[in-house]
């Protein structure tokens, strides 16, 4: 296969590792009842501080280590607020991720424009072998592989295992969880934290691997984009999964548009902004009326399965506190 | 219901302020900056001069209008994070007025703060569209719509509306002097302008406080089931609230376009859109507090770029300072909630 | 195991659910738990399953005292309750719903799940489907579910709530028959909490009586169904009578009509109410009352049928057009779907008036300290409704309906209001019949139900009984239409016609 088209399809995986991690994470805090808004701000943030941790002391896996610690820190705000302030989950994001991002304008500008430390490849031996899926899989580096990883674990916790199984029902009644002796409000605070901390991930993604260094406003936008790719994917951690590099081929196509002599007349900002509108244009549409006309179309039976793939469905109890009956 | 003592309103209003200062006090601390002298810059930045006072005035503008039009969407429970987009469609409709009318001062004026209106309206009803038939929260809806806002910016300024030397991030050509809004004398000061606001903020007040309209939005925001059950049309109204914001925001558009640039730039918005959400938010949601909020906000927004010049600090500690006293006003409430309720 | 319960309190609010209730479930025994709505039946079976914490009392399981902070601890004991809605997770499978909270495994061993499913069902003739979605399942479905899952936990007592709400006649069988080979095979202690008085005489060994949060009385079956009757519903005080007006023209009618809803469909109902009427509608809570009211008001839309109202079909018409019609109906829930939480009284009353664009607050404010004065109101104009006693929150309600309603339609008009408030509210609504209003309620209070209808309708498993006259009725015939048996003076069943003048 065309070299060039294997490079392209490599660095999708490659950049879309940050909102994999961002959006999956997001899926566990989601599923288990709690909205974190703060998205944007905090991979923001946990960006800046994942760089100027790792250019300060030399190492990446410290970097990463600050971003989660800091992800989840920013995320406990949220629980806490929610939790035990009963205060709208959405208020207290939605400040949380405006208070973030200009925190790490502040904070990260001496780091702007600065080269510092970063992940460097590392092929898997043998499986980067295989041909076409060997070159765009497998010769990428730890973080792209973490986020291959966590696909498959939050898929496996959530479907395989018992604090899964819990987590889920926690989301869905968490009146019928509290009667089966789970402790609502410590799984809400667990997976918050949990997920807090894989949007740090995420964050140190982008300045460390996939857009290195730190400028203002670095990964603008793609917080808000998991979010909604969360809704998209149905809380399904394969569908979010799939949103994502969904998200990173409608970003590729815009480089390669930009590049082709028809389109030379459109400034850069506009093929950047697409993918978002697009995203949030084909969110609209799916949970729209117009599809449902159209699923209507079908046998129950047949439009009770497209329905779930195409809209999944929120967890029922999002984003309402637990009171003991 | 108990008046609750002035003294614990004066204390839960004054503690969680503090609170916020000496947190950043700690975190410039940490980042090697003295937070005595970077408080004091920021005043000084705002305070130094009649000309910083009118920039002040300016800035005070689009964050009270934007205020005015969320205390109406927020009475009625809704997020619109829109508001960003709905300035931008007020200032392309403005921006095209200029380009296409030849008319005299007062009226193309009239019509520039017209076609403002109108432009975030509609930007605005889309929202609404999307949220109440679509089923599309409208948070998505209206950062999606902000999106394609953007980008209707840019292609506008890079394409039909570029100017002849070459299309450039420093956006269209200067509009003609007829069109520009015009100011206090030597000053930057825009009288127009701050008067369109206090008739938004005034009509914002009224129509929550005096009309059975602004009742039925904020049963709506309360309980909107119940509100249906007493007969109030929840879908119609809230659709009213999405266009009237729409309309104030497109109207800080309008005249950021030809009060303040007196040209179409990709940032003009600015990110009042979301400010204005945290001035809200700081408000309490009463459009009687936006004022204050917003001179606050705006007083930091023209100040702090004075930290860029003197301290070597980036002005975005200023949005900060706005965010941190938010969320702390926030968990206080939360909190005094809390101990209030325990028994 | 043997259970005490020994003097048992709980209060929510002034309302005291239990009020000191002692009480001996013996091993392999179904034991009957009776009463009518708000009896405190639900409330103690929540305590002993530990859902909810008591005030005041002891629970002794085989003589030892225990305490139980979750559901979790008392299964762990051995005490296991399956809910009116049965508490599981609809968007999950059956197995995921039988596998979560089951052991401390990281892995569920799904394999075993599913035999020991598939077993337990067996033995009861359950045909449960592991991988079937529980919202798909029909009610008697998941109570299947969960009677198994708690087998499965190994519970000694089963408490069922209400269980035979919302499933169908053979499902019924099955349950019954489960439930007697649980009790005589097995040894397990069952409670059965009903209000249906035919099937504790089928099924009950024992049965204890409860009424207005106390024990009225316990008794070893057979006994007399007119004894439970008596025991069940009591005598309660006298309330003012009401004078004969004679029925005007007919108001609103509702033809055929067919609603749905989860748990219930009614069919083919069908009512004709004339002004100046008196409608009691009696019935236990779920039995579909709400629904067809809700119909009526222009709430809900009908499946099928019509709904008229003055000579005008309203069928399918909006919420607002019915209320423009004049019909109004008063949720039970007053403070959240009545009345809008966090707004003042004279908010809602600003609300409700035909006030203009522009709210006159003074002159609104003066109005509602008149309608409050006149109403009797414990409040200010001011005060946020939320803050208001249950006793005023119905007066404000009354208060904010229009004059002239052509029909008043009430859930549960006098439900925890102390005797005052209670006659008060019924001289407003004589008021109102008086001036042609026709009036629809729903009580629980069957003394009520006799001294204010003109006619009775009585819901039971989603189908009403057809109206009758009051005058043809006694407070024992309408216990055992509620309990879903013919009245003891039973006369012909009448055929399901539009009683027309």
């Amino acid at each position: 296969m065309d070299p060039f088209i294997i490079n392209t399809l490599a660095s999708i995986f490659a950049n879309a590792a940050p909102i994999v991690f961002a959006s999956v994470g997001e899926t566990l805090t989601e599923k288990s009842g709690v909205v974190n808004l703060s998205l944007d701000g905090t991979i923001l943030l946990t960006a800046m501080a994942a760089f100027a941790f790792a250019l300060n002391t030399g190492s990446v896996a410290g970097g990463f280590l600050v971003a989660a610690l800091i992800g989840a820190a920013i995320a406990l705000i949220v629980a806490v607020a929610n939790i035990e302030l009963g205060l709208e989950q959405v208020a207290v994001g939605f400040v949380l991720t405006m208070l973030t991002a200009d925190l790490s304008s502040f904070l990260g500008n001496p780091y702007v424009n600065q080269a510092g430390p970063y992940l460097t490849q590392q092929p898997i031996p043998l499986l980067s072998q295989i041909p076409i899926l060997g070159p765009v899989l497998f010769q990428q580096n730890l973080a792209v592989y973490a986020s291959y990883v966590v696909i498959v674990a939050a898929w496996w916790w959530m479907s395989k295992t018992q604090p899964g199984l819990q987590m889920r029902g926690v989301g869905e009644r968490p009146e019928a969880a509290f009667a089966r002796g789970v402790n609502v409000n410590a799984v809400r605070y667990l997976y918050t934290l949990l997920g807090g901390a894989l949007v740090g991930i995420a964050g140190a993604t982008y300045s460390l691997v996939v857009k290195l260094g730190w400028s203002h406003n670095h990964t603008a936008g793609n917080g808000w984009i998991a979010l909604a790719i969360v809704i998209f994917g149905g809380w399904d951690p394969w569908k979010v999964a799939s949103g994502a590099y969904l998200f990173g081929l409608l970003k590729a196509l815009g480089s390669v548009l930009q590049r082709n002599p028809a389109f030379v007349n459109v400034p850069t900002q506009i093929f950047s902004t697409a993918p978002f509108a697009l995203m949030i244009l084909f969110l609209a549409l799916t949970s729209s009326g117009v599809t449902d006309r159209f699923l209507d179309l079908f046998q129950p039976a047949t439009r009770r399965r497209l329905e779930r793939l195409l809209r999944g469905r929120a967890p029922a109890a999002l984003g309402r506190p637990f009171r003991r009956g | 219901m108990k008046r609750k003592p002035l003294l614990s309103q004066l204390f839960w209003a004054v503690v969680p302020v503090a609170a916020a200062l000496f947190f950043i006090a700690l975190i410039l601390l940490a980042a090697g900056a003295n937070p005595w002298q970077a408080f004091r810059e920021i005043t000084l930045g705002a305070l130094e001069s009649p000309q910083k006072w009118a920039d002040v005035a300016t800035a005070w503008v689009p964050l009270a209008l934007v205020g005015a039009g969320m205390s109406l969407t927020f009475a009625a429970g809704l997020w619109n994070i829109g508001a960003e987009g709905q300035i931008i469609l007020g200032a392309i409709f403005a921006t095209w007025v200029v380009r296409s009318v030849d008319l005299p001062q007062v009226p193309v004026i009239a019509l520039i703060i017209l076609a403002g209106m109108v432009g975030g309206a509609l930007w605005g009803l889309l929202t609404g569209l999307l949220r109440v038939y679509a089923r599309v929260h409208e948070i998505f809806a209206g950062l999606g719509l902000n999106f394609i806002a953007t980008a209707l910016i840019i292609w506008l300024i890079f394409n039909p509306w570029k100017p002849a030397r070459g299309a450039t991030m420093s956006g269209t050509e200067p509009f003609p002097e007829v069109t520009w809004i015009p100011r206090l004398g030597s000053s930057r000061l825009v009288p127009l302008a701050m008067v369109l606001t206090v008739v938004a903020l005034l009509v914002a007040f009224f129509l929550l406080r005096g009309t059975r309209f602004g009742l039925e939005l904020r049963a709506i925001g309360k309980n909107a089931r119940a509100a249906f059950i007493q007969g109030i049309p929840t879908a119609r109204h809230m659709l009213v609230a999405f266009v009237l914001c729409g309309a104030m925001a497109g109207l800080a558009g309008a005249l950021q376009a030809t009060a303040v640039y007196h040209r179409l730039i990709p940032r003009i918005s600015g990110g009042y859109g979301y400010a204005g959400m945290l001035v809200v938010i700081l408000a309490a949601y009463r459009p009687e507090w936006v004022p204050a909020v917003a001179l606050f906000f705006a007083a930091i927004g023209v100040g702090s770029p004075r930290l860029e010049l003197n301290l070597q600090l980036d002005a975005s500690l200023g949005g900060v300072l706005e965010g941190m006293v938010v969320l702390f006003v926030l968990l206080a409430a939360g909190l005094r909630n809390r101990l209030s309720h325990k028994p | 195991m043997r259970i005490e319960l020994h003097d048992i309190y709980k209060h929510f609010g002034p309302v005291r659910a239990n009020d000191g209730i002692s009480l001996t479930l013996e091993p392999g025994q179904i034991h009957g738990l009776l009463g009518e709505n708000g009896a405190g039946k639900t409330t103690l079976m929540k305590i002993l399953s530990g859902y909810q914490a008591k005030d005041r009392g002891e629970i002794l399981v085989d003589g030892r005292v225990v305490k139980f902070r979750s559901p979790a601890e008392a299964i762990a004991a051995g005490i296991g309750m399956l809910h009116q809605d049965p508490l599981d997770f609809p968007p999950m499978t059956a197995l995921d719903n039988f596998l979560l909270g089951f052991d401390r495994r990281l892995r569920p061993d799904r394999r075993a799940g599913r035999q020991q499913l598939l077993e337990l069902a067996a033995r009861f003739r359950f045909p449960l489907e592991p991988e079937a979605a529980v919202e798909r399942m029909t009610v008697g479905e998941r109570q299947q579910l969960e009677i198994i899952r708690l087998l499965a936990l190994g519970v000694q007592t089963i408490i069922l709530d209400e269980p035979t709400t919302g499933i169908s006649a053979p499902q019924k069988v099955q349950l019954f028959q489960t439930l007697r080979q649980l009790a005589s095979e097995e040894g397990k202690s069952i409670v059965f909490v009903s209000h249906k008085l035919e099937e504790v005489e089928d099924l009950c060994q024992a049965v204890t009586v409860l009424r207005l949060g106390q024990v009225t009385g316990e008794r070893l079956m057979p006994v007399p169904l007119d004894e439970l009757v008596q025991l069940m519903f009591g005598q309660s005080l006298a309330l003012p009578g009401k004078p004969a007006v004679p029925p005007g023209d007919v108001l609103l009618e509702a033809r055929d009509l067919t609603v749905e809803s989860p748990r219930l469909t009614i069919t083919h109902a069908a009512l004709s109410v004339r002004a100046g009427e008196v409608i009691g509608i009696a019935g236990m809570e779920g039995s579909g009352q709400d629904l067809f009211l809700r119909a009526l008001a222009g709430l809900l839309r009908p499946k099928a049928g019509e709904v008229w109202l003055a000579g005008r079909p309203l069928t399918g018409r909006s919420y607002r057009e019915f209320m423009q019609a004049g019909i109004s109906l008063l949720p039970a829930d007053r403070i959240d779907e009545g009345l809008v939480r966090g707004l003042t009284i004279s908010e809602h009353m600003a609300l409700h008036r035909k006030t203009p664009f522009f709210i006159r607050w003074e002159e609104n404010r003066a109005y509602t300290a008149e309608q409050i004065r006149f109403f009797n109101v414990k409040g200010q104009p001011d005060s946020p409704v939320d803050a208001l006693s249950g006793g005023n929150q119905q007066r404000v309600l009354l208060a904010l309906q229009p004059a002239g309603l052509k029909v008043l339609i009430l859930e549960h008009p006098t439900r925890g209001l102390d005797m005052e408030s209670t006659r008060w509210v019924w001289e407003q609504l004589l008021k109102r019949r008086e001036r042609g209003t026709a009036i629809l309620f729903t009580s629980a209070d069957l003394d009520e139900i006799m001294t204010y209808s003109d006619r009775v309708i009585v819901f039971f498993n989603g189908q009403p009984f057809p109206p009758l006259p009051v005058t043809e009725l006694t407070v024992e015939d309408l216990g055992y239409m509620i309990g879903g048996k013919q009245p003891a003076t039973s006369k012909p069943q009448p055929a399901a016609a539009l009683p027309e003048a």
